[in-house]
């Protein structure tokens, strides 16, 4: 196996794209993911790639959609307030039918809000964010490896079913080193005879579009992708449970709360309580089916989140309102600490059954 | 003895346009310039929002539709992705100098190799006709009704003097297309700015001052007249940049 | 076993490098390990603080909130993490700098006047590296191969000078 390097996160982005084949990266800085453009910056002219820094995020996501459109991997990567800019143009990739990756290394908000961690992009990133009935695959690393094994999985994702995947990472993921081992196989991307890439005179031209003035046709095609997002809910779904088979009390948390949560998991079952956590690594399609089967032997479960409770709603949906759900949360920048978990689980086992 | 024909780059299907609109007339010129340059096979082209919307309908190369006013930033990606594809922007006023000023800016400070084709026709045409940035001063449209007001809304933006001030741009040409002789001149710059793009010199734009008789609210002949009248003195015809013309006079 | 550690200061006087020195010798040793710097605006001068957790388990929160080991090159920083250290648990005190006694009594103390002594030896800078060097010396660890490796890991080929000075300032930290 090759070593393992001491890597931040977001490097750890920039690198697998790289691998994946990506090399085409469009960015326009913003804290706290300028590594994943300075990465770029330095490593793209020396393997014949493209880095630009675009005027706006809003030129950025645009020069991923021609260069996506163009048949190459491309990627942009932004922060909170950024991801709002690009969601027009993500919207538009939807819509096209283009695969794109797109990270988010949130920051909280709203507004300029603040450069520290957060999770109140969960919203934007799962329900759509731009325009338009549309999902984008989801993908919520929790540690430095996972930011490379998750890139490098997007990529495959993006071009296989033809649609946006977004990192939604975090500026504690982002910024902070783990060893990462970036021992892949790297698989081709697929054939794509839709590129805009010139007719060559020997067919006719592709479009690539999202404009149907006809609603019959614009209904159907909203239909046909909406077919496509069930295989993928049935197919691509990740997430991973920690101590829940005999779990009384269940933690609901991803990427950098998972983290925490598993600290507060550890300690609970030091004082006796059964506690566990299910870590969805896909948010968008939303794990239900471990829910489900939690709900069916817990007395609580506890969303924990760096926002003020977005992710809940999908944790009360896939349970069904079969057991109480609370929130367990920090905002603004600010991380739950495992104590304030552990006195949550503490809380919850009191009113338990 | 020739034979008229439609040029192989524009697909046999009737367009969308009002009698009397210019942009069928700029479609063929550019499709007479794919053809003539042999570049159908390669090229690729961004329509914008706006009239043109359908413009990935007509031409027979790869296109794709873009959102308004990104047309330049979709080109950068295209180029970037492969610079052997021939990138052109097909972008109307409210498109490029409106809601896209920031992607027309950058590109061309960036001598972005593509190609732009920018139609001011000094008014929005898709959505029913309301004030463009070039729309002229007096100017009424929907969203002037008592003509445009320079204290209220400032004025008509020119686009290729304000682009020539910049470093980055190789070539720079206001055109229209109001009587046979203009749609020959016009011609000659949209081939040059194909032809600069297939040799390697960098962003390229021709305006072309184009009819709008139905949001102008006009005969397509008045129509016509008003571009000479109305129009071309605000917007003198004429090649702002030049660089390698500019270069080889030097040397 | 899990050993976390809490580095601050003030920007500048190395604390992220001294973190991340400590990271790749625990990688290097087979370890789990996690770093976390503070980021924020201020790129010199502010204050800086880095988690640095080293471990034969699973790391789970990479924010080290309660350290094992409290490493401080200001005042500020004594006065902000001194009582979050752990019972039992250890303090080094850039003493050149820290005009103050620590006020915990349950926990091991280390005053070490790195910055007098980095200027006093011609190693400016390295203060950072004096207590480091007093850190692994106590825990017996410095020395081997695995310090080395983490060494040329820290500092890139073009700094390969630096490298002796960094090892000097270390050794000379464990005489201490």
């Amino acid at each position: 196996m090759a070593d393992k390097v001491l890597m931040k996160g977001n490097e750890a982005i920039a690198e697998a794209a790289i691998m994946a084949g990506c090399r085409h990266y469009f960015g326009y800085p913003i804290t706290p993911q300028t590594e994943i453009a300075a990465y770029m910056a330095k490593r793209m002219p020396k393997i014949g790639g493209t880095f630009l820094q675009a005027e706006s995020e809003i030129a950025a996501i645009n020069m991923v959609y021609g260069a996506s459109a163009a048949g190459v991997r491309a990627m942009t990567s932004s922060s909170s307030p950024g991801i709002s800019l690009k969601s027009e143009g993500i919207s538009y990739i939807a819509g096209s039918d283009l695969p794109a990756v797109i990270v988010n290394a949130q920051r909280g908000g709203p507004g300029l809000g603040g450069i520290q961690p957060s999770q109140s992009d969960y919203f934007q990133a799962t329900r759509g964010g731009g325009h338009g009935d549309y999902h984008m695959i989801v993908l919520t690393p929790a540690s430095v490896q996972e930011m490379a094994e998750l890139t490098i999985h997007a990529f495959d994702l993006a071009d296989e079913y033809r649609m946006p995947v977004m990192i939604l990472a975090d500026g504690t993921i982002g910024q902070m080193m783990e060893p990462v081992s970036f021992d892949f196989d790297i698989k081709p991307a697929p054939e794509k005879p839709w590129a805009t890439v010139g007719t060559g005179m020997k067919r006719p031209h592709n479009v690539v579009n999202s404009l149907y003035l006809n609603p019959a046709e614009l209904e159907q095609n909203n239909f046909d992708r909406f077919k496509r997002y069930e295989i993928i809910a049935e197919k691509e779904t990740m997430y991973e449970e920690f101590m829940t088979d005999d779990a009384d009390i269940v933690l609901a948390a991803f990427g950098i709360a998972a983290r925490v949560s598993r600290n507060a998991v550890l300690a609970a079952r030091k004082e006796g309580i059964k506690a566990g956590l299910i870590r969805p690594i896909t948010v968008w399609p939303f794990p239900k089916a471990p829910f489900a089967k939690a709900a069916d032997h817990c007395s609580s479960i506890i969303s924990v989140e760096l926002s003020m409770g977005q992710m809940i709603e999908d944790v009360k949906l896939a349970c069904e309102c079969r057991v109480p759900v609370t929130l367990c949360n920090r905002v603004g920048g600010m991380i739950p600490t495992p104590n304030q978990i552990l006195d949550a689980i503490r809380a919850a086992a009191k009113g338990g059954k | 003895m020739t034979i008229f024909e439609k040029p192989h780059s524009l697909v046999d299907i009737p367009l969308h346009y009002c009698p009397g609109c210019t942009h069928g007339i700029i479609h063929r010129l550019v499709a007479e310039v794919i053809d003539e340059l042999g570049i159908e096979g390669t090229a690729v082209g961004i329509a914008p929002v706006g009239c043109a919307v359908m413009a990935y309908d007509y031409f027979a190369c790869d296109m794709i539709e873009a959102a308004h006013g990104r047309a330049p930033a979709i080109a950068t990606g295209v180029k970037r992705a492969d610079p052997s594809h021939i990138v052109f922007t097909y972008q109307g006023d409210g498109d490029l100098a409106s809601i896209g000023t920031a992607e027309i800016v950058h590109a061309a400070a960036r001598n972005e190799n593509i190609t732009v084709i920018f139609i001011n026709n000094a008014i929005y045409g898709m959505t029913g006709g309301q004030m463009a940035p070039t729309s002229l001063v007096g100017q009424v449209t929907q969203t002037s009704p008592y003509g445009r007001d320079p204290k209220l809304c400032g004025y008509p933006v020119r686009v290729c003097e304000m682009l020539s001030e910049l470093e980055g741009p190789e070539y720079l040409a206001r055109v229209t297309v109001n009587s046979v002789a203009n749609v020959r001149k016009a011609k000659k710059a949209i081939k040059k700015a194909f032809q600069n793009q297939i040799d390697g010199k960098g962003f390229s734009l021709v305006e072309v001052l184009s009819a709008c008789p139905t949001n102008w609210g006009m005969t397509p002949e008045k129509a016509l007249e008003w571009i000479d009248t109305a129009m071309i003195p605000y917007y003198p015809l004429g090649v702002y940049k030049d660089r390698s013309a500019e270069s080889e006079a030097k040397a | 076993m899990t050993t976390s550690y809490l580095f601050a200061g003030f920007g500048g006087q190395g604390i992220l490098f001294a973190g991340k020195l400590l990271a790749y010798k625990g990688l290097t040793d087979g370890k789990n390990v996690s770093w976390l710097p503070s980021y924020g605006p201020e790129m010199r001068g502010g204050t800086a603080n880095c988690s640095v957790i080293i471990s034969d388990d699973d790391i789970g929160a990479p924010i080290v909130l309660e350290p094992d080991v409290l490493i401080v090159m200001n005042n500020p920083s004594l006065d902000r993490y001194e009582n979050d250290v752990v019972p039992g648990g250890t303090i080094y005190v850039d003493s050149s700098l820290i005009g103050r006694k620590v006020n915990r009594t349950d926990v091991n103390v280390c005053y070490i006047p790195a910055t007098a002594l980095a200027s006093e030896k011609g190693l400016d800078g390295l203060a950072n590296m004096i207590i480091m060097g007093k850190l692994l010396s106590d825990e017996d660890q410095l020395g081997g191969e695995s310090l080395e490796k983490a060494l040329k890991k820290c500092i890139s080929a073009r700094h390969a000078d630096l490298l002796k000075s960094n090892y000097d300032a270390m050794m000379l930290g464990s005489q201490q």
